[in-house]
């Protein structure tokens, strides 16, 4: 990751090997932390394979912290999906 | 009420209009809406998401996700098309190719042959490696020879009777072991999904003799490492009648929708319509072209209620493919994580 910006609020990070499969969800989880006033991610050129992704945060708070409760939102949110999933899985094994 | 009726079917439903999709985007961020709770809370997600299998077979899982947004639902897909991996041939060494396929085009359909390996016990080929170690490729050699059948009829026009191996399958394929690959993988029995795709077409004299390289690899870099036929979601259709339909109008909206979606209950000795599976609508939007229906019915898709429908390609059973998708995402998070914890920001 490389970041770039003129104070902690707002800061624009650029992550190589990344598209809209984590750009969009990575967006997402970072919205709705109330603390973000904008969040918002671009894609360069198509046949470069890096993201824009930039944080602007209302208040005090330095930029790399949504990022990284962002980050680890969706970590839970994966764990979770995916324990439901194979518990769905089981479950439907069990009655057939 | 109605404020917050409105509200709710902004937050909830994607609405089919006549001419355009209305409420396509997620709005339910913090501070949108006064008076809902939308900041990010695992505990209430936890609580509102649920996995249903619908049907499960051999190739094939239709699962329902609910309580989950776009974002995350599409990130799965796109993972599901072009970041599982998969063994498929990768190099194909060519000693000896008398046939009518060119040696590029053989080696292209090669490819596309789906190999049934578990790519969970292979490694990536480091980039520049040209020979290939034992735990990073699949050695496969496919040696052919079309002969005359001698003892053929004499007017016999059929090439299964006149000739030997005319045609070559992919059962022709077989699995050469590399270094100690036998003590490695004692039981496992490598070779192609399915036996009867044809290669190629034989006649008697040409021969085919190739040996093949099999690596990991990712649908992103070639097509050919896609671990699914296709992988795909919709959104579940909700249709609400605004008004009572009854008769003839009821016959026509029933004809409007795909067959069990609309079914017709005779109350009071009339005939009123009634949404019996909603779910089983394609949206063909037929009503709109109805002028005295159009108005009376309200299509619309519940936002956070995804049907995926995972076909595979038969080399993992399609539940571990959507298991390794959701692992791949975690992994990107963790990636980036130990990047931000490691790397100190300037």
């Amino acid at each position: 990751i490389q970041a770039d910006g003129t104070d902690g609020n707002c800061v624009t990070f650029v992550l190589h090997d990344e598209d809209h499969t984590l750009g969009n969800s990575l967006r997402y989880m970072v919205m709705k932390n109330p603390d973000v006033e904008f969040c918002g991610y671009c894609i360069t050129h198509p046949s470069e394979s890096k993201i824009n992704f930039r944080i602007q945060t209302r208040g005090a708070l330095p930029a790399v912290e949504p990022f990284r409760k962002g980050l680890n939102d969706l970590m839970g949110v994966c764990q979770h999906v995916l324990s439901t999933f194979e518990r769905s899985m089981k479950e439907f094994r069990a009655q057939k | 009420m109605a404020a917050r009726r409105g509200a709710d079917e902004m937050r909830d439903r994607v609405v089919l209009g006549e001419f355009g999709v209305r409420n396509v985007h997620t709005t339910d961020f913090p501070g949108n809406y006064p008076g809902y709770e939308d900041a990010w809370d695992q505990r209430r997600f936890e609580e509102a998401f649920r996995v249903d299998v619908i049907r499960e077979e051999e190739d094939t899982l239709e699962f329902d996700m609910v309580g989950i947004d776009a974002a995350i639902a599409n990130a799965f897909r796109r993972i599901l098309l072009a970041e599982v991996p998969t063994m498929a041939v990768e190099k194909v060494f060519v000693y000896n190719n008398t046939s009518i396929v060119q040696d590029e085009i053989l080696a292209h359909r090669l490819g596309l042959i789906p190999i049934r390996a578990d790519p969970r016990l292979f490694e990536y080929r480091n980039q520049g490696d040209q020979e290939g170690t034992e735990i990073d490729t699949l050695q496969f050699q496919l040696k052919i020879k079309c002969k005359r059948n001698p003892q053929a009829a004499k007017e016999s026009s059929d090439p299964d009777e006149l000739y030997f191996n005319h045609k070559v399958y992919s059962k022709h394929m077989t699995w050469v072991p590399l270094g100690n690959q036998t003590d490695l993988f004692p039981d496992a029995d490598f070779r192609p999904v399915h036996d009867d795709i044809l290669i190629a077409l034989l006649r008697p004299g040409q021969e085919i003799d190739v040996l093949m390289h099999c690596v990991k690899g990712i649908g992103k870099d070639h097509a050919k490492f896609s671990p699914v036929a296709t992988a795909s979601y919709r959104l579940l259709p909700d249709i609400t009648l605004l008004q009572p339909i009854e008769d003839e109008a009821a016959e026509v909206l029933q004809k409007c929708f795909s067959p069990g979606v609309i079914e017709i209950q005779n109350i009071n000795g009339k005939k009123v319509a009634r949404v019996a599976n909603a779910r089983l609508d394609t949206f063909s939007r037929e009503v709109f072209r109805h002028e005295g229906l159009k108005n009376l019915v309200r299509l619309a898709r519940v936002r956070n209620h995804y049907i995926f429908s995972v076909e595979s390609t038969g080399i993992l059973p399609p539940d571990v493919l959507v298991s390794e998708a959701i692992k791949i995402l975690m992994g990107k998070c963790q990636r980036f994580l130990n990047e931000l914890d490691s790397v100190p920001m300037e």
